[in-house]
C-alpha cells in the first residue's frame, strides 16, 4: 500500500506544534529569553534562560535550538526542544548580526569579541533586516 | 473479538506529554483487513480465523489465491495471516468477508507487534552476541574483534573438551521474525487506520507488521490494565 510517510508522521504530531503566534521569528544570532516551566515539589515556576541563539536544527516537532550564555565566566549551552510544553515562552531581546547558520566560533571567543553586532536597517548582506527592526 | 490486525510500519516520531516528557513513538498504519476464512474444529480440526491485508494486482497473485479471496467477496490480497482461537465459539464471532479496522484496539492498552527485523547479513560475535572482543593494545594484534576461546580440553565437567552445541559464534543476523512485547498504545485513529505505540518496532519503515493485544504483561502493566 502506498502512503506518504512524511505526511502521516507530520499529521500525527501536528496538534503538538506551537503556532506561529506562540513562537517569534527566531534567527541565529539573536539574544533570546527562554521561559522554562519547572516543576519543583508539586509547585510550578518559570525560569528564564537568557543567551545567544547559536544554532537551530531539526524540522517540525524535532526542532531544537541551542542557546549559549556565560555564567560566572563559564560558557553554558543549553539545547531546548522548541515545541516541548516545558518551553513556555521565547522572547527576542536583541537581534544580532550573524553571517553563519551555526555560531560555534563564539565558543572560542573571549571578552568583547564575544558580542555580535546589532542587526540594523539597511545592512547589505541581510535582505530583510530593514523589515525586522 | 480478539484484537488482531495487519499493517505496515510508517516510521517514528515523538510525542510530548503535558508535563513535558518526551515519548518516542512508532506510527503503524493498520488495516483494513478482511476475514477470508473462518476455521472451525468441524471443518479444519481446529479453530482459527484468517485475515487478509492490502490489495494486490491480480497478476501478482495466483489463481488459487484469487479464488480463495473471491469466496470472501474481496479483491486479491497480498497477505494472509491466521489467528488461532480457543474454540469454535470464538470463531463464530467472525464472518467471512467481514472488515476489521484499527478501532478493535480502541480499548486496548498494550500490544505485541510482530514483524521481520532488518537483515544485517553475516556478523561477527561482537555485533551478533554482544561479545566484548579483545583489547585495543597490550599485545593484541589483528584479533581485536575475535570471540576468543570457544571451549577447550575438559572445559565442562564430564565432557572431554570440544566445542559444545549451540556455542554462540558469528552468524547471520537479522531478517528473522521478532515480536516486541507489551508496547503502550498511545493513540488509535480508526478513521485513518493509524495505531501509535510507544517505543520501537522491529523492521524497516514500510515493513509489514502484525499487531495483537499483549498476551504476557509484567506486574506494573497488569495493574494498569486492571485499574483502567
Amino acid at each position: 500500500m502506498k502512503f506518504n510517510q512524511t505526511e502521516i508522521l507530520e499529521s500525527v504530531v501536528a496538534h503538538q506544534l506551537k503556532s506561529e503566534e506562540d513562537l517569534p521569528n527566531l534567527s541565529v544570532g539573536d539574544t533570546i529569553d527562554v521561559h522554562q516551566r519547572i516543576i519543583e515539589g508539586g509547585k510550578e515556576r518559570t525560569q528564564v534562560f537568557q543567551g545567544v541563539l547559536i544554532g537551530m536544527k531539526g524540522r517540525g516537532i524535532n526542532r531544537m535550538i541551542t542557546v549559549r550564555r556565560i555564567v560566572a565566566n563559564e560558557g553554558v549551552e543549553r539545547i531546548f526542544p522548541l515545541h516541548s510544553p516545558k518551553v513556555a515562552k521565547i522572547e527576542i531581546v536583541r537581534h544580532g548580526d550573524a553571517r553563519r547558520a551555526k555560531l560555534y566560533y563564539l565558543r572560542d571567543r573571549v571578552g568583547k569579541s564575544r558580542r555580535l553586532r546589532d542587526r540594523r536597517r539597511g545592512m547589505k548582506h541581510v535582505e530583510d533586516s530593514g523589515a525586522r527592526n | 473479538m480478539p484484537p488482531f490486525i495487519l499493517g505496515r510500519k510508517v516510521g517514528m516520531t515523538r510525542y510530548y506529554t503535558e508535563d513535558g516528557k518526551n515519548i518516542p513513538v512508532t506510527v503503524l498504519q493498520v488495516g483494513p483487513c478482511v476475514v477470508t476464512q473462518v476455521k472451525t474444529s468441524e471443518s479444519d480440526g481446529y479453530s482459527a480465523v484468517q485475515f487478509a491485508f492490502e490489495d494486490v494486482r491480480p497478476r501478482l497473485s495466483t489463481m488459487p489465491l484469487i479464488g480463495h479471496d473471491a469466496k470472501a467477496q474481496t479483491a486479491p490480497k497480498r497477505l494472509h495471516k491466521e489467528l488461532r482461537l480457543d474454540d469454535d465459539a470464538a470463531a463464530s464471532e467472525f464472518e467471512l468477508g467481514q472488515t476489521v479496522l484499527a478501532d478493535v484496539f480502541a480499548d486496548v492498552k498494550f500490544v505485541d507487534v510482530t514483524s521481520s527485523s532488518k537483515g544485517k547479513g553475516f556478523q561477527g560475535g561482537m555485533k551478533a552476541w554482544g561479545f566484548k572482543g579483545k583489547e585495543a593494545s597490550h599485545g593484541v594484534e589483528r584479533k581485536h574483534r575475535s570471540p576468543g576461546s570457544i571451549g577447550g580440553h575438559g572445559s565442562e565437567a564430564g565432557n572431554s573438551g570440544g566445542v559444545k552445541k549451540g556455542k554462540r559464534m558469528a552468524r547471520r543476523l537479522g531478517g528473522f521474525t521478532t515480536t516486541t512485547r507489551n508496547l503502550d498504545v498511545v493513540s488509535v485513529d480508526a478513521e485513518r487506520g493509524l495505531l501509535i505505540v510507544k517505543g520501537t518496532v522491529p523492521g524497516p519503515n514500510r515493513g509489514i507488521v502484525t499487531v495483537r493485544e499483549a498476551v504476557r504483561l509484567n506486574r506494573r502493566k497488569q495493574t494498569t490494565v486492571k485499574a483502567g
